[in-house]
């Protein structure tokens, strides 16, 4: 069973969003990360770029496998992972801590109210509530 | 121990790299002088960066590569049955007639007076490559097959272009397709449309009509397609396209389950490519070269690269130039083409000859139905109908037990033979394309499929059995996640 | 049945064969294959004995003139190198020659290392961080280096130099139909001031007429316009000259045919491919990196595949699949064999031969080579007879190369002559010997006859 943090909102392409004020961490959910197997790779836009929700914010690749990150918001890039760039297993075991992706801040905070509560992203992916906190 | 095959189990040990042989100052003679040269060449243009290349004895560089030789699996050294790859044997005539002086040491910008031979070499196997596919053109230049779709696709623009038709922008490619076929539509500037495949194995009739429209450039399809089923309903689906105002493209990576039993001309097809480093023989070379003639219709003659072969009426064979052929969409690599490569294919053709080409499809055909039957007690098919030339098993089943198709393609190096291809078509979980091709003898068939039941039986009872192969391979399995997490792409003193 | 001499099946097999799976006949196999197109004619002659095989490509293959069988003078793209007697014997090996791409890394070691080694000594020629395992030859080398170019730069435009092999401007040229790219054809000696906006400049050192180049300065001015330096690239000549990796080029891609592989007409040959590191992403085509295996004993595997068709599909970085592995593994052979002082010596002679020959050419009344910059193995030899003094020395039995009036725009109508380390003292006199004469004659000749270029 896969984590679903009850502290953050989701997008159907498998991010999660995690909202501080003004700002928002993005990263990709730990049954994202399942799905592609180990993670060797992964492409993150400067800072000061601006991203579309529903477009393309990055890649991450494994070995078989390259996937588009999707902005689940849209925004202004502050900061991007250095640190995940560097190290992409941080993708694997940390998808909701070290392995988070950009901050951006928000363009439009009326966004957010199209992202999934956990419980809906876990129906999702097709894993009842009881796998909270897993 | 030695297997029947022996293609594994005699492998040796590692070899060290040429740096870690090398020492300073050992060296062969191979060229020698020209000390004066230096004085010729202005300082500012001489190279002061050091030139590390290793230094080496002739003896010391035979060995290494004798041992290098060694380790890799090849046709020569036994069954090697990777699906839509047709690894059947490479006859060596074919090699010797490639070398032959007046082949391997022609220059390409030699004047035709000088090469009349291998002019008429090629034009020949235009022809014959014309009448085995039933097409009316062909280009010998295509490296490869990708190379081949690429060539064709650009046809297709000019051909729309020359129409005045310049709306079109999509090729439509079924979710079965190997992966060369989009790359090369996206890199004629196309967009992508995937069509799904439907229980049988073919084309989506409804999802195909519902993708064509007056923006189709064409349609890109392999028959029998990667599943190695024939499309059953291929006229249906040429006839659609064409009505769309689209062009067929035929992908020839399967030609060889077609030799004598149809044509791609007379099936609806406006083009196809052969590739001659499957279906005629010529060795894959560890990866290449391969050569992608490129079949076609009258109506996508002018839009051919340049130069093709023609015969004038005099008899004398030259190459056509540019001006020629002013729709032409221009040369897509230097010169004619591949023509070591076919070369060779041009000899095995006229080894064969036209009752052996009939042969050559019939027992492929034979062949993989044959194996189909004798694995299949164990094995599911992922879309049960007749196969041609290669099938498609699913190993989901041997997954819900705990190995699962990557385990089975390891397990059977241990079992003395190469893999077949695995994890594609991707529509397929769990794939495993085996194409045992016409020159496996019935043992060696009835010994694949044994092993192949044994892995199964082995699975059965003992999954983790399987998960630590190979064990009998120079190499365990390698970390493919390390390697692309910190590429290390050449050799870096410590 | 039997018509194929290589089909291991008796009669009793098929017949063992179709019994096990039920059916009379091969024909209730192709039920799916529509009935009026089965069994089609396809007008093959009928099949050959191997010894008649043999005889017949003789034959034919006596009809072609080889390039040893006299003085031979043609070169650019492809060159007539001295190929030492084990690269064939052991490149060819079985082994390698009847591979296929290394999908099994454990059973395909010899291919991986071998591609990776050959990687390597690549990149200590050229320089450069990373070369992949090949192109199918230069033309296309340099066609994917511009569109890798684009991929990195965002700009459509790509200006390439006049003096750029003919056959690479043309392919570069038939490549930039798909993606509708302006490609901007200018002197070498222009490149620099058409930097603005460009993907990237694409400069042959040496070029096609055997110039040397100033690539520094046009690599500085490509970044300083934002965009990349592509460097065509001979590898013999990378022996003696400052490499691309220290000019400051981004890309370096070449025609590695020169490196032990045979002239064959053309094809297959060997596309090099060079990159920067940080550019490694848009890299076409496969590439062989080191890792360990389970044991943590080194091994190497094909790597960072997503790039490649087989995972990206429409957004790979090229279409390319099979490439020309074994040609990169002869190369590899090669090099390992000549090391630095064979190679050196090589490219050498090839300099010296034709700094030898351009003088005693120069030397006679009418006759002009090169163009006063400094040369390398090849050069431009310029006639009152023009492109025509080909044909005139054809019947001399001197191959030269061909006509550059043809395909170098505002360079004068002549000849291009190669030589390398297989060019002897008495090739050379029996050129200039030919040359001579033939001047002589067609001054002599009235005007209404006399051999003229357009």
């Amino acid at each position: 069973m896969s984590s679903v943090p009850d502290d953050l909102k989701y997008s159907k392409e498998h991010e999660w969003v995690r909202v501080d004020g003004d700002a928002a961490t993005i990263g990709i959910t730990a049954f994202a990360q399942e799905q592609l197997g180990d993670v060797v790779f992964v492409e993150l836009p400067e800072k000061g770029a601006r991203v579309r929700q529903h477009s393309s914010l990055g890649v991450v690749e494994s070995v078989k496998a390259a996937s588009d990150v999707y902005a689940p918001i849209s925004g202004e890039v502050l900061e991007r992972n250095v640190k995940v760039i560097e190290s992409p297993e941080l993708v694997n075991s940390q998808p909701y801590g070290d392995g988070w992706m950009v901050k951006v801040r928000l363009a439009d905070k009326g966004e957010l109210a199209s992202l999934l509560s956990p419980d809906d992203y876990r129906s999702h992916i097709g894993e009842g509530s009881a796998a909270a906190g897993d | 121990m030695l297997f029947e095959t022996g293609a594994v189990t005699e492998m040796p040990a590692l070899e060290p790299l040429l740096f870690e042989l090398q020492r300073e100052g050992r060296a062969g003679r191979h060229v020698r002088g020209g000390e004066e040269a230096d004085a010729l060449i202005p300082q500012a243009f001489t190279r002061t960066v050091r030139l590390p290349l290793p230094e080496l004895s002739e003896p010391q560089v035979v060995r290494h590569y004798t041992h290098l030789a060694q380790l890799n699996y090849s046709v020569d050294a036994g069954m090697y049955p990777l699906g839509s790859c047709t690894m059947k044997y490479n006859p060596k005539i074919n090699d010797r007639a490639a070398s032959l002086p007046g082949f391997a040491d022609i220059h390409p910008h030699q004047p035709d007076e000088t090469v009349q031979g291998a002019l008429q070499l090629l034009w020949e196997l235009q022809e014959l490559l014309a009448g085995i596919s039933g097409m009316d053109h062909v280009t010998l230049q295509p490296a490869a097959g990708a190379h081949a779709e690429f060539t064709a696709i650009l046809m297709f623009k000019a051909y729309h272009e020359a129409r005045g038709d310049t709306k079109r922008r999509r090729v439509i490619v079924p979710d079965s397709a190997h992966g060369t076929n989009p790359a090369s539509a996206a890199m004629c500037g196309f967009d992508v449309t995937t069509v799904k495949s439907d229980a049988r194995g073919n084309v989506d009739l409804d999802a195909r009509k519902a993708a064509l429209g007056d923006d189709v450039v064409g349609f890109m399809l392999t028959n029998p397609n990667t599943l190695g089923l024939f499309e059953e309903r291929v006229r249906e689906v040429c006839d659609a396209v064409h009505a769309a105002g689209g062009l067929v493209y035929g992908d020839g990576a399967n030609m060889n389950a077609l030799l004598g039993v149809a044509r791609p001309g007379d099936l609806g097809f406006d083009c196809v490519h052969i590739n001659v480093h499957k279906t005629f023989s010529t060795p894959h070379g560890a990866g290449g070269p391969g050569a992608g003639p490129l079949c076609v219709k009258k109506h996508l003659e002018p839009f051919l690269p340049v130069p093709r072969i023609v015969k004038d009426s005099s008899g004398e064979f030259r190459r056509e130039t540019a001006a020629e052929h002013p729709l032409s969409i221009g040369r897509v690599r230097s010169f004619i083409g591949n023509f070591g490569v076919l070369v060779r294919a041009y000899t095995y053709i006229r080894t064969l000859g036209e009752e052996g080409l009939v042969e050559t499809g019939r027992d492929a055909i034979l062949a993989a139905n044959y194996l189909l039957a004798l694995v299949r007690e164990r094995y599911d098919v992922a879309y049960d109908r007749t196969p041609m030339h290669e099938f498609v098993l699913t190993a989901a089943k041997q997954k819900r037990q705990g190995a699962n198709a990557l385990d089975i393609a390891k397990a059977l190096i241990d079992e003395g033979f190469h893999p077949p291809t695995v994890y594609f078509p991707l529509i397929v979980p769990e794939s495993m394309m085996i194409e045992p091709t016409e020159t496996e003898p019935k043992e060696t068939l009835d010994a694949f499929a044994d092993a192949l039941l044994r892995i199964a039986k082995r699975i059965e009872t003992d999954p983790k059995a399987v998960h630590d192969a190979p064990v009998k391979a120079p190499l365990r399995r390698l970390d493919e996640v390390a390697a692309a997490r910190k590429p290390v792409l050449r050799y870096k003193p410590a | 049945m039997g018509e194929n001499p290589y089909s291991p099946h008796t009669e009793a097999d098929r017949a063992a064969m179709l019994a096990r799976i039920g059916i009379a006949s091969v024909d209730e196999l192709l039920t799916a294959v529509p009935e009026d197109a089965r069994g089609p004619a396809m007008g093959v002659p009928h099949g050959l004995s191997e010894m008649e095989v043999q005889a017949h490509l003789e034959r034919i293959a006596a009809l072609d003139r080889p390039a040893h069988a006299g003085p031979f003078f043609i070169g650019g793209p492809v060159q007539r190198r001295y190929i030492p007697a084990a690269v064939p014997v052991l490149a060819l090996r079985g082994e390698f020659l009847t591979a296929y791409t290394p999908y099994q890394p454990e059973v395909s070691q010899g291919t991986l290392q071998a591609i990776w080694e050959y990687q390597s000594l690549m990149s200590e020629l050229l320089a450069m961080d990373v070369v992949n395992s090949s192109m199918y030859d230069g033309s296309t080398a340099v066609a994917e280096a511009a569109l890798m170019a684009v991929r990195l730069t965002g700009r459509k435009r790509v200006v390439i130099a006049n003096e750029v092999f003919s056959q690479y401007r043309q392919t570069l040229a038939t490549y930039a139909k798909g993606p509708e790219l302006e490609i901007v054809e200018v002197p070498t000696a222009e490149l620099a001031a058409h930097a603005a906006n460009a993907a990237c400049l694409i400069v042959q050192h040496p070029d096609a007429l055997g110039t040397l180049v100033d690539v520094r300065t046009i690599a500085e001015a490509a970044h300083a316009a934002g965009g990349l330096c592509v460097q065509v690239v001979e590898p013999h000549a990378n022996a003696l000259l400052e490499p691309p990796g220290a000019l400051g080029v981004d890309i370096a891609v070449g025609e590695g045919q020169p490196l032990g592989i045979p002239l064959s007409f053309g094809g297959p040959h060997l596309g090099i491919i060079a990159c920067r590191e940080p550019l490694v992403r848009q890299m076409p085509g496969r590439i062989v990196g080191q890792t360990v295996d389970a044991n943590g004993t080194r091994g190497f595997v094909n790597t960072l595949q997503t790039r490649e068709q087989h995972i990206r599909r429409e957004k790979a970085t090229s279409n390319i699949c099979t490439n020309e592995a074994i040609a990169a593994i002869m190369a590899s052979v090669y090099l390992s064999l000549m090391g630095p002082t064979s190679l050196r010596a090589a490219a050498r002679l090839g300099v010296l031969r034709a700094h030898q020959l351009a003088d005693k050419l120069a030397k006679l009344p009418g006759v002009t080579t090169g163009n006063g910059a400094p040369f390398f193995d090849r050069f431009a030899l310029r006639t009152p007879l023009g492109g025509e003094l080909r044909t005139v020395l054809l019947a001399e039995g001197i191959l030269v190369g061909e006509g550059i009036g043809l395909h170098y725009n505002g360079v004068g109508d002549g000849v291009t002559i190669q030589c390398t380390e297989l060019t002897t003292p008495a090739d050379i006199d029996a050129l200039v010997r030919a040359v001579q004469d033939s001047v002589r004659a067609a001054a002599a000749l009235p005007p209404s006859r006399e051999p003229h270029s357009n």
